[in-house]
């Protein structure tokens, strides 16, 4: 997914949770990010704090990776996921569009392509924290 | 039967009618209006987003920008999240029709589109065969159940006179847009949109166009 369109969608969520939860000031965002995402970093930071609103503005954004594992649905081989191994191309479709991950990425042990992203894929907001 | 082609030429059909018009593949196992297009090497380009690539003055997106000419071996959630994955970041801009060309019947593509679309509406394209349009009408019934807007169905493909297909889409109160007679010449258009909206079958897409 693109930094930005991402930033957003996280600033959505946490504004509406923020104003379900009463908090006037926002001070803290907690943001888990699947390895096969593949999200710049330095964008994404640079993204959030531009468009954060207001009661944002004092908001620390801690960001973590989850790490990328796969495992086979044919052979129940599980695998985690290494950008290293991909060409420049192949890394920067699957960072747009992580399923596409299933057109170039086989089971290492069977070579079957029906594997199942078992963690590390999208985006989730873990913890906010604010003031009422 | 043939609805990647009527999406595609309705696509085209509204362009040169001068409206600013987007075209979406969302049949991700099994793309081809980039093929009737003969899309060649514009690719999406980044800002803040993916901006479609215009090509034959049509905003395009489809899958196979990111999956190439390989399969992409996708099961029910992977679907969803793809679908979910380019509705959010692809930037279509200002437009007056997105046309989707979207899987045939009643599957994840239909339900997320439902659920996540706004101010969606279905044109549904069947042909002549009664095999096709008892699968057509379940999908219209859910469609009239969940109060989805239905523009109409379009007969695709029509070899004889017979009404069964017209006569049950009105039945079910949804109004019939159009047949489409058969025509073997638009296979030798496919990849030349000039020849393609040339045809028969383009003949009658545009005019439905025209009144939309």
């Amino acid at each position: 997914m693109h930094e930005w369109a991402l930033a957003e969608a996280v600033i959505k969520t946490a504004s509406e949770i923020a104003k379900k939860e009463g908090l006037k000031q926002v001070t803290e965002v907690s943001v888990k990010i699947g390895e096969l995402q593949q999200i710049e970093r330095p964008i994404f930071r640079f993204a959030l704090a531009q468009i954060k609103p207001d009661n944002f503005k004092d908001a620390k954004f801690r960001i973590s990776t989850a790490k990328t594992t796969l495992k086979c649905r044919v052979c129940g081989n599980t695998w985690t996921y290494d950008k290293k191994k991909m060409d420049k191309a192949t890394a920067e479709a699957i960072h747009f569009i992580p399923e596409v991950a299933h057109t170039y990425m086989k089971c290492p042990k069977c070579g079957s392509p029906d594997f199942e992203i078992t963690q590390g894929r999208g985006v989730w907001l873990e913890s906010i924290k604010g003031a009422r | 039967m043939g609805k990647s082609l009527v999406a595609t030429t309705l696509a085209l059909s509204l362009a040169h009618k001068g409206c600013k018009v987007g075209l979406f593949d969302l049949d991700f196992t099994s793309p081809s209006t980039h093929l009737i297009l003969g899309a060649k090497d514009a690719q999406p380009t980044e800002d803040k987003g993916l901006i479609p690539p215009k090509v034959e003055g049509l905003e395009y997106m489809s899958l196979i920008y990111y999956c190439g000419n390989g399969a992409a071996p996708l099961r029910g959630a992977d679907t969803s999240n793809a679908l979910i994955e380019l509705l959010a970041v692809t930037l279509w801009g200002d437009l007056d029709f997105l046309v989707i060309d979207s899987p045939p019947g009643i599957g994840d593509a239909m339900l997320d589109l439902v659920r996540l679309v706004p101010d969606i509406e279905f044109l549904i394209v069947t042909t002549p065969s009664q095999l096709a349009f008892e699968t057509v009408k379940k999908q219209l019934r859910l469609l009239q159940e969940l109060k989805i807007p239905i523009v109409g169905v379009v007969e695709n493909m029509k070899m004889t006179e017979a009404k069964t297909v017209q006569e049950q889409t009105q039945c079910l109160g949804i109004k019939f847009l159009t047949e489409i007679p058969y025509d073997a010449s638009v296979e030798s258009a496919i990849g030349n949109p000039d020849k393609l909206l040339a045809t028969e079958v383009a003949k009658k897409i545009m005019k439905l166009s025209q009144t939309l």
